[in-house]
């Protein structure tokens, strides 16, 4: 699904974000990518969505060379990876639903499908009732809520969440982790960037652990593993 | 491109524009303003060239003839200047004629200077009043009237006069004047493409999460492109409608309030029936233009997320 050979990232600025990094994620595996804050855990999820491109190194998404895309089939690729982000990312003036009808108005979908569809992610997130909300009068788990059913709404074959839990209270934290594992029981691949202790030591699932831009520990149902 | 989305981007376009509430509204008025200002001086230049044009036309040649001249050599004369390409037209004005007009002209006041000249004893001489095609070529067709009488063995006409010196000065009033209003006229379009520049940079800084976001669930770049091309457009539009709208109310007004002090000084405005195409159709096209350009601008730079 997702498989990453010997990455090197290097900004412009002569910062080494990866250094030869190599792993493999398969179909519907739920990875932790966990580290420090700079270990380079960010680089690694913008190169799966194609936000940056490997220095050096061969990636490969869902069956794309994703390094080596033109840019006109960047949009395409990304229709397949859904992406959530701390800070949600949400269109301030549209509705909660507008936001998620977005997604599916980006790939020409019917308009009768664009609605049925919408409202059904809208009920599995749990705000089929504040459709009509805007960003602004939701909550921050409500956001987020809204944010994953962006995410999902084109029926990705991979999530990449950038610390979805990272501005939320732990019982938001909680119902978002439901959430998606509950989108990861349904076939969905999920790479989640955290610095959340309890959540990876409670729900336990495969932990890739980065530091100074190497992968230093990989391990299945795995501890978070660093003291606060 | 499906039909749906077409619509949905007109959709999106205008929705945009009440979305964006404020900033619609100042880019709307930084048009508006703009266009307002370019098309109060195009109202201004083009009555200032039609009031020049009056100017000019009422210049005219008077040549004086000997007081004895024939008839005949009138007539033939008449014909001769006539036939000057440049003359649009020759007016014979006989000594008795003449005097009615000096009277006329002095008034009241100096009607006793011109007392007891009657028929028998006028001063005057019997004139001719020559119109030019174009009132530039009339200094040398006051020569070719000169190179006439010089060709003639009675040297029948006295004087050619033209108001040389006032002639000269007018045309370089109206020829300031014009080269004035252009430069003004341009200086503004520029102002007003720079001051709309200003208003989109900023539009540009608030749309630049939206347009990230729209990368991010796999939008192309035409699809980006497209509700906000149609937006500028639309901002263009209703901006210089509303402008075009003003102006007319506006110009309508002054034609009304001047028309009887200028009808005095025998100027005349320009109508506003002539002026509605030659200023509404480059308003809007410009409005539109820059509307259009201005999405484009602003959307470019961000497209390369």
């Amino acid at each position: 699904m997702i498989e990453l050979q010997d990455i090197w990232k290097t900004y412009a600025d002569g910062t080494h974000a990866l250094r030869g990094v190599s792993v493999v994620i398969d179909r519907n595996e739920f990875v932790y990518l966990v580290g420090p804050s700079g270990a380079g855990k960010s680089t690694f999820m913008k190169l799966i969505y194609r936000e940056e491109v490997p220095t050096k190194g061969q990636i490969s998404v869902n069956g794309f060379n994703i390094g080596k895309l033109k840019p006109r089939k960047i949009p395409y690729v990304r229709r397949n990876i859904g992406v959530i982000f701390q800070d949600y990312r949400l269109l301030p003036k549209l509705s909660a639903y507008e936001n998620v009808a977005f997604a599916m108005e980006v790939i020409e979908a019917p308009r009768r499908i664009i609605k049925k569809r919408t409202m059904e992610v809208l009920e599995l997130v749990g705000l089929r009732n504040k459709h009509s909300s805007l960003p602004a009068q939701l909550s921050g788990g409500e956001q987020q809520r809204v944010a994953i059913a962006r995410a999902i709404v084109n029926n990705p074959a991979v999530i990449v969440a950038d610390e979805p839990t990272g501005n939320l209270d732990p019982e938001t934290s909680w119902g978002i982790m439901n959430l998606l594992e509950e989108i990861n029981f349904r076939g969905t691949t999920i790479v989640m960037a955290t610095h959340n202790r309890e959540i990876v030591n409670t729900l336990r699932k495969r932990v890739i652990a980065i530091e100074n831009g190497i992968i230093v520990r990989d391990e299945a149902r795995g501890e978070y593993g660093y003291e606060i | 491109m499906k039909f749906s989305t077409i619509l949905r981007h007109l959709r999106e376009g205008v929705l945009n524009i009440i979305r964006n509430g404020w900033m619609s509204f100042a880019s709307i008025s930084s048009i508006g303003i703009s266009l307002f200002i370019l098309g109060v001086f195009m109202l201004m230049a083009l009555n200032v060239n039609i009031i020049a044009d009056q100017i000019e036309s009422q210049v005219e040649i008077r040549v004086y003839m000997k007081l004895d001249t024939e008839q005949a050599k009138i007539d033939q004369l008449q014909t001769e200047i006539g036939n000057i390409p440049e003359v649009s037209k020759v007016t014979f004005v006989p000594k008795a004629e003449g005097i009615e007009l000096l009277r006329k002209s002095i008034g009241e006041d100096g009607a006793e200077l011109l007392e007891g000249f009657n028929e028998s004893n006028n001063p005057l001489p019997d004139a001719f009043t020559v119109e030019v095609y174009e009132p530039k070529n009339i200094g040398f067709v006051a020569k070719k009237i000169g190179a006439l009488n010089i060709e003639d063995q009675s040297k029948p006409i006295t004087d050619i006069n033209y108001g040389k010196g006032t002639v000269d000065s007018i045309f370089k009033v109206t020829d300031a004047v014009r080269i004035i209003g252009f430069v003004i006229v341009a200086g503004l379009a520029v102002m007003a493409i720079f001051l709309i520049s200003t208003t989109i940079k900023i539009t540009i800084l608030a749309r630049r999460r939206e347009i990230g976001i729209m990368k991010l669930v796999g939008a192309t770049n035409n699809f980006i492109r497209w509700p906000f091309f149609i937006e500028g457009a639309l901002i263009g539009i209703i901006g210089s409608v509303a402008t075009v709208i003003l102006l007319f109310v506006g110009y309508s007004q002054i034609i009304g309030a001047s028309e009887y002090q200028l009808g005095l000084m025998m100027f005349q405005l320009v109508t506003l029936k002539e002026v509605s195409l030659i200023v509404s159709v480059p308003l809007l096209a410009l409005g539109t233009l820059i509307g259009i350009w201005g999405s484009i601008l602003s959307v470019r730079r961000y497209l390369k997320v």
